[in-house]
């Protein structure tokens, strides 16, 4: 029997541009839907190749749920490519290549706690794994949330943060590094949540996403509270191009984060991970 | 006494502090109430107490002219509050103000100050517990300072 040809991974597949929501002043959410046939399946943690038309093109993790019609991306304007794309009204085309990478181990932690740590825009790229967690809750164990913010004005999905701090099944805790005195929650950052985070140090799975900075002092954070390199995984980002382990451009070690990452485990990496030429 | 020596005990900052120490330390301490926008101090003065939080949270703040106080750090329920009561000049750095209804135990700086004197074994055991906040707190500050959430 014949198979259907697998697309060229290369080549863009034209979208178009539903709902778009404002996040903060460079940030936006849209919602891109195929402009013929499904979307393809994607796991929590993979990215897209999104593609401006006569702009450029640019790696954005997939911010919304896998049960969902659309590929939904959270993309901060921080150059020509995710510039134009935060700008793109509704009614837009857009090409998209993927969903390319390796994704959260959400299945593999069935059983376990589960401890999101997010940083800025990193919430995006762990939003897929926490729906997909709190969608299965009773396959968990306690699901601790913690995020950090520049300030209290540039916090991520506010509202939805809102709603999962009502929940009674889920720890979350929000922080921002700089604050006036009109704000009532925490200042101070994120790894100093860790802490004071209720998880089982011996049975709990870390997802980390967030400037590599952050990243490494929640590394500490995590050593220090005993938690096994074998059990954190942090989402990578490195400047992608082809996204499927070809171009080089994404080249981190012996590895490349478009294709090994960007989920990677911590221990896999941990001898590369705090090398400045890599 | 043996009220504050029990809290102070449960206290993870004092967790392993044997029968005797945790007796020497209770005996400079107090209990104190702040309802929330209540001072625990200001800038300048005198740091004659550190706060052991049992409950509530406190805003670490620093007032600039003509602007809204800025909230360096805040610290809540298991964590302590004032380091400058271990280094001369004796005075605070930082504004403390309940940002919630908050329950403290106070310690009196000199009477402990002068216990660690009288008995060293006291002393580095007070150092071994604060040493390792200054430090957590000196790497948070950083982290802080490298603005790591801006664009680059």
């Amino acid at each position: 029997m014949a198979t259907a040809p697998r697309p060229d991974p290369l080549t863009p597949r034209l979208y178009r541009v539903g709902r778009v929501r404002r996040e903060l002043p460079d940030t936006a959410t849209l919602a891109l839907a195929p402009l013929s046939g499904m979307r393809p399946a994607f796991a929590p943690g993979q990215f897209n190749m999104l593609y401006v038309f006569g702009v450029g093109e640019v790696a954005v993790s997939i911010s919304g749920a896998v049960d969902e019609p659309d590929f939904v991306h959270t993309v901060r304007d921080v150059g020509a490519a995710s510039g134009a794309i935060t700008k793109l009204k509704s009614g837009a085309t857009i090409g998209v290549r993927g969903p390319f990478g390796t994704s959260w181990p959400v299945s593999a932690a069935e059983g376990a706690d589960v401890l999101f740590v997010a940083g800025g825009l990193g919430l995006a790229p762990l939003r897929p794994a926490i729906y997909r967690v709190l969608a299965n809750r009773a396959r968990y164990g306690r699901v601790v949330i913690l995020c950090g913010s520049r300030n209290p004005e540039a916090i991520l999905y506010r509202r939805e943060l809102e709603q999962w701090r009502q929940r009674l099944d889920v720890d979350l805790e929000v922080t921002v590094d700089h604050a006036d005195a009109d704000w009532h929650g925490r200042v101070g950052v994120v790894p100093a949540l860790i802490r004071r985070a209720a998880f089982d140090r011996h049975d709990a799975v870390a997802l980390i996403c967030g400037p590599e900075m952050m990243m490494r002092f929640t590394l500490n954070a995590l050593r220090e509270a005993d938690v096994a390199p074998e059990r954190i995984y942090l989402s990578m980002e490195r400047n992608m191009k082809c996204a499927i382990g070809l171009c080089g451009h994404c080249q981190f070690g012996p590895t490349f984060v478009c294709r090994d990452g960007p989920v990677m485990r911590y221990d896999t990496i941990a001898e590369i991970f705090a090398v400045h030429e890599i | 006494m043996e009220g504050l020596e029990h809290i102070l005990a449960e206290h993870p900052f004092f967790a392993g502090f044997s029968a005797e120490h945790s007796r020497l330390v209770a005996g400079c301490a107090r209990n104190h109430r702040y309802d929330a926008g209540e001072y625990l101090f200001h800038e300048e003065q005198p740091a004659n107490e550190f706060f052991v939080i049992r409950h509530g949270q406190v805003a670490l703040e620093v007032v600039a002219p003509g602007q809204r106080p800025i909230v360096i750090a805040t610290l809540g329920e298991g964590e302590i509050v004032g380091a400058s009561w271990l280094a001369p000049p004796y005075r605070w750095t930082f504004g403390a103000r309940a940002v919630a209804l908050t329950r403290a135990i106070g310690i009196d700086a000199a009477c402990l100050r002068g216990k660690c004197e009288a008995d060293h074994h006291l002393g580095y055991e007070m150092m071994k517990r604060f040493l390792p906040i200054l430090v957590q707190r000196l790497h948070a500050t950083r982290l802080q300072l490298l603005d790591v959430y801006g664009k680059r």
